[in-house]
């Protein structure tokens, strides 16, 4: 409803006040009169011609104009919900236009389609919820002053941006991840608005696959407040179902020939819930992935399955290529390789270098749990 | 909608270029210029030439040199009308300066009410 408005009115707080309003008069009308046959329907409009009289009420703003020469819907002409555009799809591209700040899109992004209050929103990012407001307020001015289009860009604008929406969503749910579950929930519904609206766009589905087969993990990922890995995981604490729905996303973006990045690490995600663990054909995968992103951390993950796969003298020689010096699982896999090659004085000292970047708790006692095995 | 792009150039960048490339980097700028939606643009002569003043409780205080001692300097502007911000980022990102190692500032112009 809400995109429906912005797109109509081209303001995001106008478009705000007036579904509120519209709210308002439902709440006051529908117990007496009964509810409307559609009520969707029946909001929006409502909520337009509120949002018209407001401009009318404002006639200084004559930007607004045009919109005067719109007549005013009746009730007895509503349209029907096939005949109200979706214009989610124009509100994501608009939220998450690269001319606002990250943390701007991730807010306006939770706030406009995600449903969330700005309450909710301040708490998940453990910001107050004024200075929540302000961000969000400096992010629609923006939008306003700078003409920022509500449009879905053109094809030779697409990959660039659709790139940029699907960062803020993955974000979000990487911010989920580390423990504020909802945001998780939030971006993986999210994935799945977008999934439905860009049916053919194999990186969406490859998305959507990627945070649905992480999120089946969940609950195996920690064993009490222990951290687990992946190789001990109990595979019978996954959720199934949810493996399955993004396993059937996974296909689908197969289906369409996807290959890009976010297909490739939900591939090698899908592999990770299978047992036994087929390490050779993860490697393979991260290769690929490096060849696309040049992310040395790829490169951490390939040498982790070369470990498994083949040899860990091969795996300890790609880690010690890389330059990571300030990442923590770099020093732990460093760790764990030079322990599984006796080298034990050499695995404590970098131990060490992981348990001074660590900063969660589970991790922490991991890794002192290591360490305290290597110590003579 | 109004735009201004503000071009920073990265010194000796336009200088560095060969006879050849100068001519045709020249020419993308008048390009540039000669789109219908461009409004006004103007180069400016080096920054060696700059001289900025303030003014204090009434008195003029002229000093040599540019008012910003940043590493890119404010090589000159095009002003754009375009549907929106989209528009806008496009043309600048056609802009000489922008591929030399400088940047393009885009910012909407004011608009008042007569």
């Amino acid at each position: 409803m809400l995109a429906s408005l912005i797109g109509f009115l081209g303001d995001f707080d106008l478009a705000e006040e007036a579904a509120q309003e519209a709210f308002a008069v439902a709440a006051e009308r529908w117990p007496r009169e009964g509810t409307p046959a559609n009520p969707a329907a029946w909001l929006i409009t409502t909520a337009r011609n509120r949002a018209i009289d407001r401009i009318r009420r404002q006639r200084s703003l004559t930007a607004k104009t045009k919109l005067l020469d719109v007549p005013e819907a009746t009730m007895d002409e509503l349209p029907d919900n096939a005949a109200i555009k979706d214009e989610r799809l124009e509100l994501i591209f608009t939220c998450c236009h690269p001319a606002l700040a990250p943390d701007a899109q991730v807010a306006l992004t939770l706030r406009a389609l995600g449903g969330l209050t700005t309450e909710e929103i301040a708490r998940a990012f453990l910001v107050s919820e004024e200075a929540m407001k302000r961000r969000l307020s400096r992010a629609k001015n923006k939008i306003k002053a700078t003409g920022i289009p509500f449009t879905v860009p053109d094809d030779h604008r697409l990959p660039d941006r659709l790139a940029a929406v699907l960062a803020v969503i993955y974000l979000i749910y990487n911010e989920g991840y580390g423990g504020r579950g909802e945001l998780a929930g939030e971006a993986i519904r999210l994935g799945r608005l977008l999934a439905a609206l860009m049916p053919d766009e194999p990186e969406v589905h490859g998305l959507l696959a990627l945070m649905l087969i992480h999120h089946a993990r969940r609950e195996a990922r920690f064993s009490g407040e222990e951290l687990v890995l992946l190789g001990d995981q109990d595979a019978s604490l996954w959720d199934a179902r949810q493996l399955e729905t993004g396993h059937t996303a996974l296909a689908r973006a197969m289906s369409l020939r996807g290959r890009g990045p976010y297909v490739l690490q939900a591939a090698i995600a899908s592999l990770h819930a299978q047992r036994p663990l087929d390490w050779e054909q993860i490697a393979v995968l991260y290769e690929e992935l490096h060849a696309q992103t040049g992310s040395p951390v790829v490169e951490l993950n390939r040498a982790v399955a070369v470990a498994e796969s083949r040899s860990v003298q091969e795996a300890l020689e790609i880690v010690d290529g890389l330059e990571l010096d300030g990442y923590q699982y770099f020093h732990a896999a460093r760790g764990e390789l030079l322990r599984r090659l006796r080298r034990p004085g050499e695995a404590r000292l970098a131990y060490e270098r992981a348990l001074a970047l660590a900063a969660s708790e589970p991790e922490r006692r991991f890794l002192k749990r290591r360490i305290d095995e290597l110590s003579p | 909608m109004k735009y201004a792009l503000l071009i920073y150039s990265k010194p000796g960048s336009h200088e560095a270029l060969s006879e050849d490339e100068y001519k045709a980097t020249f020419a993308d700028y008048l390009t540039l210029a000669d789109d219908p939606r461009c409004l006004d643009s103007a180069g400016l002569q080096p920054v060696e030439t700059a001289t900025t003043i303030r003014v204090n409780d009434g008195q003029v205080l002229t000093t040599d040199g540019p008012y910003a001692d940043t590493k890119e300097f404010f090589g000159g502007y095009y002003v754009l009308e375009a549907d929106d911000l989209d528009q806008a980022l496009e043309f600048a990102a056609r802009i000489p300066a922008a591929r030399l190692g400088g940047a393009i500032e885009v910012r909407p112009v004011m608009e008042y009410e007569s």
